[in-house]
Formats: structure tokens, sequence, C-alpha cells
């Protein structure tokens, strides 16, 4: 098994954009293929992973679940040997100008995002521009080349290679969310030799940055009888709001709010206390924003939690994370699991000291 | 040094494998005005085999002389830039995190979410906007340098500071018929001088000029042209090619054209006419278009307007130096990727040489 | 097929209210299936056939509803002010006839506007159904009403309201009855969906899904094309061959079916066109989302002018577009992203 950071800066060598995340899940296969004891792949492309407990049948199941899919962009026409694009997850456009790209054409073409000058667009910015209205990609070949090779429906990844800044700090893109990824199979790793009472999923989810489907569709399908989302949330820097922001290499976050049941709260906090593990308690009035907005709500509903790893700039190819956040997120993680006891559901309450 | 043998015949320069790998060096090696020592050191280091001497100046360019072999050969300067547009760390706010301010015409809206190399170390950072998170109803407005910031994240806080310049760390690639990299504006210019010092031709002296601080007021060819004071001056550099498709594509019902491109990719090396900072020399914009068309050499004319070379500081030294410029196109100049055709590098480089090869004082007989 | 088409566009199916239109294909479909039953949102449901090896549970979708207004006050003098069911601009509103479902006509008509040159809002459009008081005014709040034009058969080209999404369901329905006349074998179960609601978030798609609990499902639905002058850019033209949707604004289609209906059209020699784009949506998106999960397509028939009273569609797509689905649904395909 490799290095922790070397299977984390493959994750974010990889596309794997929502809808089409069969890079990173072919990654994580291999890679959780000696962990856990099955696998299967859903129909929207989840990939789905066991572990089994040891408490008697009806054993309830714990699900971890972290989206795999990246954001990027798609082909939406061809204009004189250039592309339209579109995206794929929510893109800010003022990030996109002379980004290098891949667009996985027949073969793959390195390619940059061009802004075109005003003189080229129409007066009037309206309808006819589009969400990445006035961007083209120029992959450097004539325009008969770009017909043969290129069509609408190709994916555009971003081509930022991964920047190890130091031994802590990693940038790149796509680390929203293969950070987590990268945290759940450390999770696995610290769970080898070990038992846990409950069956516990690891959840590669599909499609989360445009529909949440591959969260809400597994959940249906497994009806675990707890869920945690494992997401990355806003890093802090110096001059950025306190209160909306988390400082990198001093988390994870644990998640309050709505959307987290105040109980799982409680023992993910008491847990990172006991293990003297740094955490920051991060607000979600409302939202998360994470796959546990939706497997909350799936048939008769779920308890969940999000757990958090904090990212500066996030949604750019420039994502950069603190490998240690992310080591933590894994060991917590897998000490939960082992903690884990089987009436605990009968345990469960909303009011401390219940 | 230069044997006989090789000065006797010129061979016309050839673009190979070589001559690409050193554009890459040349590309990748990072050199904001001001600050351009990495290149200097290959530029040295390349002319010092072909050159009778060379000497660095007080601003940092590089003046490399080789001789011509027939009596009285024109004094001929050949200049090239060195420097490219940049980024200076200018606050260190702590955590890694640093203000900064741009070097040279580069917009705000390039920089957004890009990596760069920092210092001589070449420390890797990003540019990120730390301070706000990006919400939907604020796309409309553009980012500002006061919005971005370099983050070496905090474990290279110390291993940069104030001061320390910094470059976009695109690396060159060869994409097909065309070459991506930073700071093809001026490194295919270096090259071509490069390969112009090795090749130089028998009937003039060759006065080569890497200058420095063209971005940023073209200082370095003004002080290089009071220094040479040659009989006229050829100004090698990189142009920007605007030849993108309007928006709608055929759809508009008026079948416009872009009458803004400037140069176009593929139609050969720009020939100036005019530009903000001069109006060429028209003895040696006919001696280019000539030579051009003798020798087949296809040519464009870059659109008179904005922007301006080494040429603009040069012509107005001394007594008046005749002075033209001769440029590849290349799209996206000042921005993290630029792109150029292999075609127009490697014609560009023919018609300098030939050029410069068919000189004769008759050239200049004429009055302006 | 051209008579059908006029039929289902001259039937009024507001979103919500789609009974006359989803009677009209019911009676079509009585003696083409298995199986036909209307679910409790109103959705029809027609089966055809059971999967066999190699064969999958498909659902085919089409929607019944189409644009339309509701009424939301009636003034003193018998005006009906009125708000939009579905997406629909005031700009195609102004002048336009609406018919409520108890066959009360009326015109559209603006206020005076402050500045000539702005386009009004709905808040300053009402009906004028020719009365002169609210008490001779016979609609109420909340009724319904759709726009009225004649069917136009320009021979290649066809116009009418509610082309978006009555030519989706005469192409389903087209199918049906071509399985039979030509005794066609499928490996699958086909599932006929004529869904409800569509038009306000594709509601009707959802239980329609959950009931039939597919193991694949192809939205058929209308497309804005790209082929007017200095408009969207859109890759989807009249003429050249129904669309197969990659993305839209609220689906990515499966990539394993989008290939499946590439390959199949390129084999049977059919012209198709690959579109993206970026504000529509089908009842892909709930399909996709039921139960654990169901791959999606879409097969799109490029329209213009969509969600006025005149769109227009190419009759040859339309045929294409049955020609293709035919071919698909013979073809054994298991959709899988293993």
């Amino acid at each position: 098994m490799s290095e922790p950071v070397t299977f984390l800066k493959e994750l974010i060598s990889v596309a794997g954009l929502s809808g089409y995340e069969s890079p990173v899940r072919e990654l994580l296969q291999a890679a959780w293929r000696p962990l856990v004891d099955e696998m299967q792949v859903s129909r929207l492309g989840s990939l789905h992973a066991i572990r089994r407990g040891s408490a008697s049948e009806p054993r309830p199941a714990l699900l971890y679940a972290a989206h795999m899919d990246a954001i990027g962009m798609m082909v939406s026409g061809l204009l004189d040997g250039f592309l339209r694009i579109t995206e794929v997850g929510g893109l800010d456009p003022r990030i996109l100008p002379g980004q290098l790209v891949t667009v996985h054409a027949r073969k793959d073409l390195p390619g940059v995002v061009v802004q075109l000058p005003a003189h080229l667009l129409p007066a009037e910015a309206g309808e006819t521009l589009g969400k990445l209205g006035g961007l083209l990609v120029d992959v450097g070949l004539s325009a008969s080349e770009v017909q043969k090779l290129a069509r609408v429906g190709d994916l555009v990844s971003f081509a930022q290679p991964p920047i190890e800044l130091s031994e802590e700090y990693l940038a790149g893109h796509s680390l929203d969310n293969r950070a987590s990824l990268a945290a759940l199979t450390e999770c696995l790793q610290a769970l080898q030799g070990r038992q846990t009472a409950w069956d516990v999923w690891f959840v590669a989810t599909a499609q989360e940055e445009e529909t949440f489907g591959g969260a809400q569709t597994s959940a249906f399908q497994l009806r675990p009888a707890l869920a945690v989302a494992i997401d990355v949330t806003f890093g802090s820097a110096p001059g950025s709001p306190a209160y909306l922001t988390s400082p990198l290499g001093k988390g994870p976050t644990l998640g309050w709010g709505a959307n987290i049941h105040p109980g799982l709260y409680r023992r993910f906090k008491e847990l990172a206390e006991r293990l003297e593990m740094p955490y920051k308690t991060e607000l979600m009035p409302t939202y998360s924003g994470t796959d546990a907005e939706v497997m909350q709500i799936v048939a008769q509903g779920i308890p969940t939690m999000v757990l958090s790893i904090p990212l500066r700039y996030m949604h750019t190819p420039v994502e950069m994370v603190s490998l240690k956040d992310i080591a933590r997120a894994g060991r917590l993680l897998a000490e939960f699991a082992v903690q884990l006891e089987p009436d605990f559901m009968d345990r469960l309450t909303w009011e401390e000291g219940e | 040094m230069a044997t006989r043998a090789s000065l006797a015949n010129p061979r016309p320069p050839r673009i190979a494998e070589a001559q690409i790998r050193l554009l890459e060096r040349l590309c990748n090696a990072c050199a904001v005005s001001g600050n351009e020592s990495e290149v200097r050191k290959i530029v040295l280091e390349q002319v010092k085999p072909y050159a009778s001497e060379v000497r660095v100046d007080a601003l940092g360019n590089v003046l490399a002389v080789r001789l011509g072999q027939t009596s009285q050969p024109l004094r001929v300067m050949v200049a090239a830039h060195m420097d490219e547009v940049g980024l200076m760390l200018v606050d260190d706010e702590g955590d890694g995190i640093f203000r900064f301010d741009v070097i040279g015409g580069l917009n705000a809206s390039q920089l957004v979410a890009k990596s760069v190399f920092v210092g001589r170390e070449h420390v890797p950072g990003v540019i990120g906007r730390p301070i706000r998170i990006s919400e939907d109803n604020d796309r409309d407005e553009k980012l500002t340098l006061d919005d971005l910031r370099i983050d070496v994240s905090p474990d290279n806080a110390k291993r940069v500071k104030a001061g320390d310049y910094a470059t976009f760390s695109t690396a060159f690639a060869r994409l097909g018929a065309s070459l991506r990299a930073k700071a093809m504006d001026d490194r295919i210019g270096v090259a071509n001088l490069i390969e112009l010092l090795r090749n130089a031709p028998p009937n003039i002296d060759l006065l080569a000029a890497f200058t420095v601080q063209e971005e940023v007021g073209l200082r370095g060819a003004r002080v290089a042209g009071y220094a040479l004071n040659p009989d006229l001056a050829l100004v090698l550099d990189c142009t920007p090619a605007h030849d993108l498709p309007f928006w709608e594509g055929d759809s508009t019902a008026a079948g416009q054209e872009n009458t803004h491109y400037n140069t176009r990719l593929g139609a050969g090396p720009a020939i100036y006419i005019s530009d903000a900072s001069t109006i060429h020399d028209p003895r040696l914009i006919r001696h280019l278009m000539e030579t051009a068309e003798q020798l087949r050499i296809p040519y464009q004319i870059r659109q008179p307007g904005g922007g301006g070379t080494d040429a603009g500081a040069i012509h107005r030294q001394r007594f008046g130096i005749p002075s033209v410029s001769l440029s590849v196109p290349g799209r996206y100049i000042h921005t993290p990727a630029s792109l150029v055709r292999l075609e127009d590098w490697k014609n560009t480089l023919r018609l300098a040489h030939a050029a410069l090869s068919r000189l004769t004082p008759a050239v200049l007989a004429a009055d302006r | 097929m051209k008579t059908f088409i006029q039929q289902l566009v001259e039937t009024p199916g507001p979103s919500g209210y789609e009974s006359q239109v989803r009677d009209l294909v019911k009676k079509e479909l009585e003696p083409l299936v298995d199986e036909l039953y209307v679910d409790q949102l109103g959705n029809l449901i027609a089966r055809q056939g059971t999967p066999g090896a190699n064969g999958a549970k498909i659902m085919l979708a089409a929607h019944l509803d189409e644009v339309g207004v509701a009424a939301t006050h009636i003034d003193e003098q018998g005006f009906v002010r009125f708000l939009p069911v579905g997406a629909l601009s005031p700009l195609s509103c102004l002048g336009s006839r609406v018919q409520f479902l108890n066959g009360a006509s009326g015109v559209i008509g603006a206020e005076g506007l402050a500045d000539e040159n702005k386009t009004p809002t709905f808040g300053q459009l009402f009906i004028d159904l020719g009365r002169s008081s609210r008490t001779e005014c016979p609609v109420r709040v909340g009724d319904e009403a759709v726009f009225v034009q004649p069917f136009i058969d320009l021979g290649e080209r066809l116009v009418g309201k509610a082309l978006d999404d009555r030519i989706g369901v005469a192409l389903l329905v087209e199918v049906l009855r071509e399985i039979q006349e030509q005794k066609i074998q499928s490996p699958h179960g086909l599932y006929f969906v004529f869904s409800v609601q569509e038009q306000v978030g594709a509601r009707g798609a959802i239980t329609a899904a959950y009931g039939v609990d597919p193991d694949l499902g192809i939205a058929v639905d209308a497309t804005p094309s790209g082929d007017t002058p200095a408009g969207r850019k859109l890759v989807a033209s009249l003429g050249k061959g129904p669309a197969i949707r990659v993305r839209d604004g609220s689906t990515l289609f499966d990539p394993s079916i989008v290939d499946w209906m590439v390959r199949t059209a390129e084999a049977a020699g059919l012209p198709f066109q690959l579109e993206v784009v970026e504000k529509e949506y089908t009842g892909g998106r709930a399909i996709q989302l039921s139960h654990a999960g169901v791959p999606v397509g879409c097969l799109s028939l490029p329209c213009r002018y969509m969600h006025t009273a005149s769109e227009m569609v190419d009759y040859r797509d339309l045929q294409n577009g049955v020609r293709l689905m035919l071919e698909l649904l013979q073809r054994p395909f298991l959709p899988g992203r293993g």
C-alpha cells in the first residue's frame, strides 16, 4: 500500500467528473479491495464497500459517504477549431481564463481556456452567452483536426498537476473531495486487524456536485441506521471571516445544525477529546451542502453527521489541504466505528442527559 | 570560439529537437523584469562559444558581438528581451499568505486560481482568494489584485519573503503543430537570437542585445541602443494573435469579420509597420518583404495600433537608429499559457536570417 | 402521425389538468398494450411485454402537460389576472388567445406601460374574456387555461402549440403502433409513461418512476434548437435528426446509455445530433434519483420557439426518432458501470 500522500496525488491526477466517475472509482476499487469484505457498484456508479461487523443479526449498519466526483467542464459546441464549454458541477467562471485543461476527446488533448476579447462578444451580454459565455478551449490544433477528434459531450478536466508545497500541505484540483476519500482509505487501513460490532459501509458517492444523486440512491439501497458524510469545508486564511472558515492543520471539523443529529455530534466530540485530537465545531444552521443533506431524508430518515476537512480555494484547481487533517479524520472515523456499541441506537438521544 | 570555416558559409539555421529543447529551458526559466538572472545564465552559456566579445551591462543586458568577415560590414543590432511579466510579493500577511503586485501588463483575471513559482528556489505556491468565499451573486464583479493573494502554505512561510519575484509555473508542452508555454514573449525571440548568433552571416557585425526590463518600459533596450550605436536594428519579439472567432460564429446575419486580430497564427512572421511606440523604418520594412517574397517565406503585417517592442526605445537613441520589428505571432501572451505555431517560428527565423544575410549599405542609401 | 399530432396539440392539458389529453392517448393505446393504468397523480402508464434474458425493465417517458396560465384574480370589470403555469415569458403572452378548460376563451392584454420599450411583467397583464363584470365572468380563481393556435402542416415542418411534449407523446404512441404492426420482438419489458406536471418541475415522473421501479429510463422530450438568427448557442437544428442529450440543467445522462444510443443510430444509418443544454430539464432527473438509482438517457426532438403558442418541429426528425427508438428497443442492452 503506497504512502497516503502518494495515493492522494494519484487520486487528484485523474478526472472523474460528476456522472463519469470511473477513472477515480477504479483507483478506489484497487486500493480498497484488500481492505474490505465485499464491493459493488450502484446503478448510478457509486462504489459500495462493506466491512462486516461481529454483532449478531440483525446487525445495524453505519455508512461513511464521501463523494468521488469532481467539477469540471463539458464540450457544448465546436467553433472554428475552438470548443465551447459548459460546467459540470458548480464553477465560478472567473477562475477559468488561462487555465490548463485536458479535453477527453477521442484521445486526451491538452488545452487552455481562453476568454474572448470584448469586440468578439455580442454587444449585449444576454441569453446567448450561457453560463461560461465568452470562454473557449484552444487545443492548438487545426479546425479539421478538432472536428475529427472532439465532439459535443466530451469532458474537459483541469490539468493542474498536484503541488507538494511541503510535507504537510498539498495543492491541486479535485481535493474536493478526493481528500475525504484519502481519509476514508486511511480509516480502512487503521481498521485492519480490528473488530467493529456494526457493519460499516464505505461509500464513494457519485454526482454529489450536481444532484447528490449518488448519496440519495445509495442510502436508499443500503438503509444504514447511521450515516456520516465526509467532505471538505472552507479553510481560513489571515483576513478571512473566522466564523465562516476553519484553520488548516487544526482540523477536522464537526458539523452542528439541522442536518446533524445532536446525539451523533456529541459522540464525535467526546471521542475527539478522548483522543486528544484538535477539532473545530463548524456551524451549519440549515443545510450542510454535503451528502448528509439528502441521506438524512431518505425513506424514513437517517440520523446523520458531517465531518469535514478544511480546504482553501474551494472549487478551483489550486485547492489546498493539510495532510495532517486528512490523517486525523481517518483516525477519528476508525475509532468511531470501533467504539460503536451494538445497542447505540437505543441510546441515541436528542438532549444531553436524556 | 567560432572557427573560420563555420564563419565562411552561414547555414540557414534550422529548428530541430535541440532548438525546441532550448526554447523549453528558456520558457520554463523564471525571469521577471528586473530579475533576469536565470535567463541571463542560459544566454551567456549559449552565446559564449560564438561571440568575440560578451559583456553584461549596468542593467543586466547581455551584449554579444560577432564580427563580420567582409570589409566595412554594416553594424546591425538585433535585440530580444529576456524578461517576462510576473509578480512580486509585497506584504507578508502570515501563515504563508502574501499580498503581491504585478510587474508588466498582467490582467488580474488571468491570475485567479493559478499555480506559481516564488523566488530563486522556485518555491511552489498558488494564487487564490482567501478572504472571501465566492458567492453566486458576486460573480458579475471582476476580481482585482486586492482580492487575490499568493499562498505558499504555512510550512513555506519562512522560505519566501516580501521582495521575492514570482512567475506562473506552466510547464512547456508540445500540442501537435503548436507549442504552449509561459513567457513565449519573448523567450522565442531570445531563442531566435541565439540561433542567429550561432549562424551569423558574414556580411554584418552582429551586435546581439539580450535586453532586460522590456515589459516595464523598454529600459534595457534604451541603454543597449545607446551603447552599441548600430547602423540599424532588428527587434525580435512575440506579438499577440487575437485571431479568435466571434462568439456568435456563423449565425450572425452580417457575416462579420474579426477586424481586430493584430496577427494570425499560421500566417507567418509578423512585420511591423507601426505600433504605439514606433513607426518602423520603411526601408527596412521593404527589405524584409522583398526578402520574404524572393524566398517565398510567408509573412503577415501586424496591425498598426497599440503595443510596442524594444524598437520603441532603440530608434530614438543617439541620432536616430533605423529600426524594424519582426515577431512570431502568439495567442494568449501575458497569460499563464501562450500558444505559437512551430511553422511560424521556423519561418520567422528563416526570414530574419535571410534578411540579415542580404543586408547591404544600399538598403539605407536612400533617405527614409 | 400528423392527424394524431394535430388532435394532440389542439386538446388542452395544462399542468395538473391533463385528463383530456390523457383520455385521447388512452384510447389509442388500449389495443396496443398488455396493461394500462393511471396512478394517483394522473400519470398514464402502459406496459408492453416483460423482460427476457439480456432484457431490462425500461421506462420511456413523455409528458402530457403543456405550459399555460392560472387565474389569480377576477376584477370588478371582469378582467382576469393570472400567473404562468410552467416556464413562460410575458413577451410570448402579449396578444395571445387563451381558452380555459370549461371552454371560455379570451385574449391577453397589457396595462399601459410607463416605458414603452420595456417588457411588461406578469403583474401588468390580464385576460379579457369579453365580459363586463366579475359576476358575468365564467371562470374562477385557480382555473387554468392554455394558449390557442391552430395546427399548421408546412410539409416538412409542423407548427402548433404544445408540441412540447405532444411530439414526444406522438413518438411513443407511434413506437407502440409499429411494435404491434411489425410484430417487433423486444427483449425488454417496456413501460410507456405519459406523465403529468412536468412543466412545473417533473413531479409526475417522481411517482411514476417509484411505481414502475425500472432498470433504466429514457425521457422523450422537445429540445430548443440553435438554428435561428443570433440565438442561444445550441447545437440542435431542425431536420438534422433527433438529438441524443448528454446533459442538461438537471441531469447527467448515463454515459453507457448515451453510447448505446449513438452506436445504435450509427449502425442503423440514422441521423442524430449530440447535444448539451444548460437550462432545460426533463423527467429524467426524477427517474434517475428513484429507489436505488436508475440510469437514464434522453431522446429529444429539436423545436423552435418553445413555450410559445407556435412551436415548430421537423416531421422527419420525429420519423427518425421513431426509427431510432425502435432500433434501440430491439437490441439487448443492460446498463452498467462496473
